[in-house]
């Protein structure tokens, strides 16, 4: 996904140090009249926090935030507590999201844009970790915003 | 030792039509001289991201001069973005770091390494140049120049610690500024008052 991301001209990436940066940068290029989404992983998001409350959710920023969602799968057995949490963190932030596992989800990527647009709140794609891994995956694991 | 007003005066003197981003002390004493609070952020509600929103206004608006009033303890709590900012080179980003040794807003404490010298931190991540000063005379007659170079610049300036006995101002109204800021810029920056209301504060 990165080097798709790399390569695609119409897309400018930005890598981050870290997760917590993403948001505020995400932000200072919304205000620049840019289209930013960020690309993070789930553990990613938690390091986030401050920021996903104080530049995103405090300031009504419409960011739609792919999140990896490391760990998960359907069998719902997953060791891996990045997983566990992600759901009940985004209902606790009151952060609307959508689940994408397979090529049938895609559809709700357009749904997120229109969500976040219309709530000018953010609104998180999480991208199943098996869907992820799969050859026709857009996947969503590095930290950046572009 | 340089106070906070003499560095804001001359920043400000200097400043042309640059959009600023500042946060904590620095944003109290902006205020009291900006004349362009137009283009003006305050990053409040949200710790140390000052340095990652300039960067962002900094990368949208690449023909517009961008300087940041960053310092040292927000600084080091985003210390990362030290790299991510010399990853991106961006030439209209003009980094203040306000160095006084002391968390104000939260009543004086000692950062954990007072000796740590910023200038010489973004000078190893890649920063296109990096300045320290301890006097006003020098940092007058040299922030023109600065500020015409092609940026990431990180400009330190060593001033005298003043812990704020009021602490952070967090009423709804000054953390509804923000955001009202961020949607004027951005009508300001693009021409589109496209940014409606949302989040707990508008």
């Amino acid at each position: 996904m990165y080097q798709a991301l790399m390569d695609e001209p119409s897309i400018t990436l930005v890598p981050v140090a870290r997760e917590g940066e993403a948001i505020p940068v995400a932000a200072g290029l919304f205000v620049a009249g840019q289209n930013p989404v960020i690309s993070i992983q789930n553990a990613g998001l938690y390091e986030a926090g401050d920021a996903l409350r104080g530049l995103a959710l405090g300031i009504g920023l419409p960011l739609v935030m792919f999140i990896g969602y490391r760990g998960h799968n359907r069998k719902g057995d997953t060791p891996d507590s990045a997983a566990t949490i992600l759901e009940p963190f985004l209902h606790m932030w009151r952060v609307d999201y959508f689940v994408v596992e397979s090529d049938e989800d895609l559809d709700r990527v357009p749904l997120a844009f229109e969500l976040a647009a219309k709530t000018n709140q953010p609104v998180a794609v999480a991208i199943g970790t098996e869907y992820a891994k799969s050859d026709k995956a857009i996947g969503a694991e590095q930290g950046g915003a572009q | 030792m340089i106070t906070y007003t003499d560095a804001c005066r001359v920043i400000n003197d200097s400043r042309d039509e640059a959009v600023v981003v500042t946060t904590m002390t620095q944003t109290k004493y902006w205020y009291q001289i900006s004349e362009h609070p137009d283009l003006d952020i305050g990053i409040a509600n949200a710790m140390s991201k000052a340095s990652s929103v300039a960067l962002g206004v900094a990368l949208g608006k690449p023909d517009r001069s961008v300087i940041c009033l960053d310092a040292d303890g927000s600084l080091l709590m985003n210390f990362g973005s030290l790299a991510t900012i010399a990853g991106m080179a961006p030439k209209n980003l003009y980094h203040f770091v306000f160095n006084n040794g002391i968390y104000s807003v939260t009543g004086g404490q000692p950062v954990p390494a007072p000796g740590v010298e910023y200038a010489k931190a973004a000078e190893a991540c890649g920063y296109a140049s990096v300045f320290r000063f301890d006097d006003v005379e020098s940092l007058d007659s040299s922030l023109p120049e600065i500020l015409a170079s092609p940026g990431p610049v990180l400009i330190e300036i060593m001033v005298k610690g003043e812990p704020q006995a009021e602490g952070v101002d967090q009423t709804w109204e000054s953390n509804a500024k923000m955001p009202l800021q961020l949607r004027a810029l951005r009508k300001r920056l693009t021409g589109a008052d496209d940014w409606g209301p949302g989040g707990p504060y508008l």
